[in-house]
């Protein structure tokens, strides 16, 4: 930059605000995470150091040692067993919610994008108004229609989470819609429905995926939230959220049963959004040429 | 969308059949636009553009940025925004199905009419090969789609064969790699030569092409134009080219319509027009193109001033706030002069040739 006068490089982008390194640390760590939550889910189908089941009332409330790492809980269940298969209910929350939210959100954002605006516009201030819909309140009125179950919950926040795919991908859509493969397809004939599917739909992908990961961890947190108001998980089903219920009686005597699911909740809303920053960035065409 | 029934168009297929039996036939219009408007709200964007081009023959549009050329070609297409509205008639006669010539009338036309005359009696080239394709998928995918879309393949095995031999057929050296290959990894030139192989992979009646060539290097235009051309003879298609570049209209066609202010201001075949024009404007897009011609104080002839915005333009005639010989005359709408919609100008002070000019 050195043969640049004083206003030439007055007028470059600030460097290295956010740099294509600093991208890959993100990517790096978020996606670390999220990694090793789901292979602790996957070990915890076929083994756990304790059975979860099993009340051993002899060494309940336990602390760490080397047979429990993180101790027990008030029935002697082994704390890391719990957080190991607490994590499968989690992934399966965020996995279901997140796949209907874009299983409805996505083809939603899109034919709003594809209507003439006066009806996407319409299609906006209906998903407005579920956006403005809390999603506790969702889960509650669900809860009292189906019963508290995991599946409740998923569909709660699968429903909640819907806007926010609509939205954005029908802001990215409609900048699709703009380009000339959109014009040139139309010039071949080709109908909406497949414009739609085919030259649209994977253009709006990236988007998608950002949008599923920052989704995944809002659901995380929805789950943890539910579970732990008694609207998730039901009784005996292991869940972060549910640990942290059952550890608040004993908040005084025991916080570590508080402490462990929280980080634990943390550690993974803290991955999802990682990986989502991450991936938005890699996707970030600005950033393309400072790597 | 009405069946002109009894004539028969070229057959459809592979090669374009000789010429013999063809050539006995009056050559068909391909497209005929009559008394053409388009207007947003109040403001006039096209108006009473009269264009025919016929099979076989090789029509140039021309003028500045915002004369209204590119509206034109997309109310052909019946690609306009839906704000528009057009008006006066716009036929497009292509073979349909069973090499029965199909007419359509686009203004009128449903979509499911239009949808099936794009890209299948009409095709389109558009200006920028760097977002002409989807970045998505493979360009050989692209090209075959073209074709099972309108079902001139027998199935999708055949148009993926016949898509690497249309890719062969433009150029692109090893066409099956090519075929396989993502936009982002060919060249400009070469995503050009893909978008024409798109356009012609279903032998169109018309083939529009929208400054196909501008942003492309000087060297791979001349090929790409060769290739334009090769195409259309060989099917025997009728071409309307849009550019703002007089030497390509030169070398490509042989009528030419000067578009200015939304309309037509003048018309006729490409020599008569390059070494006559009568139309002021005409004359000064001319002498502003030629870089031999300067004027006595060193510079380059101009057209003073700019476009104006659209719907901003003069009324009467729309070129009298930028000509040097306007007077109150002009503030009437100029008659049009000649035998016919394809020769003559509009304008009241035409600019006058002496002598010698019998070319």
């Amino acid at each position: 930059m050195s043969g640049l006068s004083k206003g030439a490089e007055a007028l470059l982008p600030p460097p290295g605000r956010r740099t294509r390194r600093g991208v890959e640390a993100t990517l790096l760590v978020g996606g670390g995470i999220v990694a090793a939550i789901t292979l602790l889910a996957l070990v915890s189908l076929v083994w756990t150091p304790y059975d979860v089941g099993e009340i051993n009332a002899a060494e309940r409330l336990a602390t760490s040692s080397t047979r429990h790492w993180l101790g027990t809980d008030k029935f002697g269940r082994d704390v890391v067993s719990l957080l190991m298969v607490g994590s499968q209910t989690t992934l399966l929350v965020g996995l279901v919610s997140v796949g209907v939210a874009a299983v409805v959100g996505v083809p939603l954002g899109i034919l709003a994008a594809m209507v003439p605006r006066w009806w996407g516009e319409l299609v906006m201030r209906a998903n407005d108004l579920l956006l403005a819909f809390p999603a506790l309140l969702l889960a509650i009125m669900l809860t009292a229609v189906h019963g508290q179950g995991v599946v409740t919950a998923m569909v709660a926040i699968g429903i909640s989470s819907i806007p926010s795919f609509a939205r954005v991908v029908r802001s990215g859509a409609i900048g699709v819609m703009k380009t000339e493969y959109v014009l040139a397809a139309r010039a071949a004939g080709r109908r909406p429905v497949a414009i739609a599917l085919r030259h649209v739909l994977p253009n709006v992908g990236s988007l998608v995926i950002v949008q599923a990961s920052v989704s995944f961890a809002i659901a995380v947190l929805a789950e943890a939230a539910l579970s732990y108001l008694g609207l998730g998980a039901p009784p005996g089903t292991p869940s972060w959220g549910r640990m942290l219920q059952e550890g608040q009686e004993l908040l005084f005597v025991a916080p570590r049963l508080e402490v462990f699911p929280g980080v634990a909740i943390a550690l993974a809303v803290l991955g999802f959004n990682l990986l989502g920053d991450g991936l938005r960035d890699r996707f970030d065409p600005r950033l393309e040429d400072r790597r | 969308m009405t069946e002109a029934p009894g004539r028969r168009a070229s057959p459809v297929g592979g090669m374009p059949p000789a010429d013999a039996a063809r050539s006995l036939l009056p050559p068909a219009d391909v497209v005929r636009v009559r008394d053409l408007a388009v207007a947003v709200g109040h403001k006039p964007l096209l108006v009473d553009v009269d264009l025919t081009v016929r099979r076989g023959e090789r029509v140039g549009l021309i003028g500045e940025s915002g004369s209204g050329k590119s509206l034109t070609a997309l109310a052909i297409m019946g690609l306009l925004p839906q704000e528009l509205a057009p008006s006066g008639s716009v036929v497009v006669t292509g073979h349909g199905p069973g090499s029965v010539a199909r007419s359509t009338s686009v203004l009128e036309a449903g979509e499911r009419g239009l949808a099936a005359m794009r890209g299948r009696d009409v095709a389109m080239v558009f200006q920028e090969p760097m977002t002409a394709l989807n970045p998505t998928m493979r360009v050989g995918a692209q090209v075959a789609e073209v074709m099972t879309i309108h079902g001139t393949v027998a199935d999708r095995g055949a148009a993926s064969r016949r898509a690497v031999d249309l890719l062969d057929k433009v150029g692109l050296p090893d066409p099956a790699d090519a075929a396989r290959a993502y936009p982002h990894q060919l060249s400009g030139g070469q995503r050009q030569r893909v978008v024409v192989a798109m356009a012609l992979a279903n032998d169109p009646a018309l083939l529009i092409c929208d400054e196909p060539t501008t942003a492309l290097d000087v060297t791979v235009q001349a090929l790409v134009l060769d290739l334009i051309v090769r195409g259309v003879q060989a099917r025997d298609a009728g071409l309307l080219f849009i550019t703002h570049d007089l030497a390509v209209v030169a070398s490509v066609c042989e009528r030419v319509l000067v578009m200015y202010g939304g309309r037509v201001v003048e018309a006729g075949p490409v020599l008569d027009v390059f070494t006559r024009p009568r139309h002021r404007y005409t004359r000064g897009l001319i002498g502003a193109s030629d870089l031999d011609l300067a004027r006595p104080d060193g510079g380059l002839y101009t057209i003073q001033g700019s476009v104006p915005a659209a719907g901003r333009f003069p009324a009467g005639c729309v070129f009298r706030n930028r000509c040097t010989h306007a007077t109150a005359e002009c503030e009437t709408v100029p008659q049009w002069e000649g035998p016919g919609p394809e020769v003559g100008f509009a304008c009241v002070h035409p600019v006058v040739h002496h002598g010698g000019g019998s070319s």
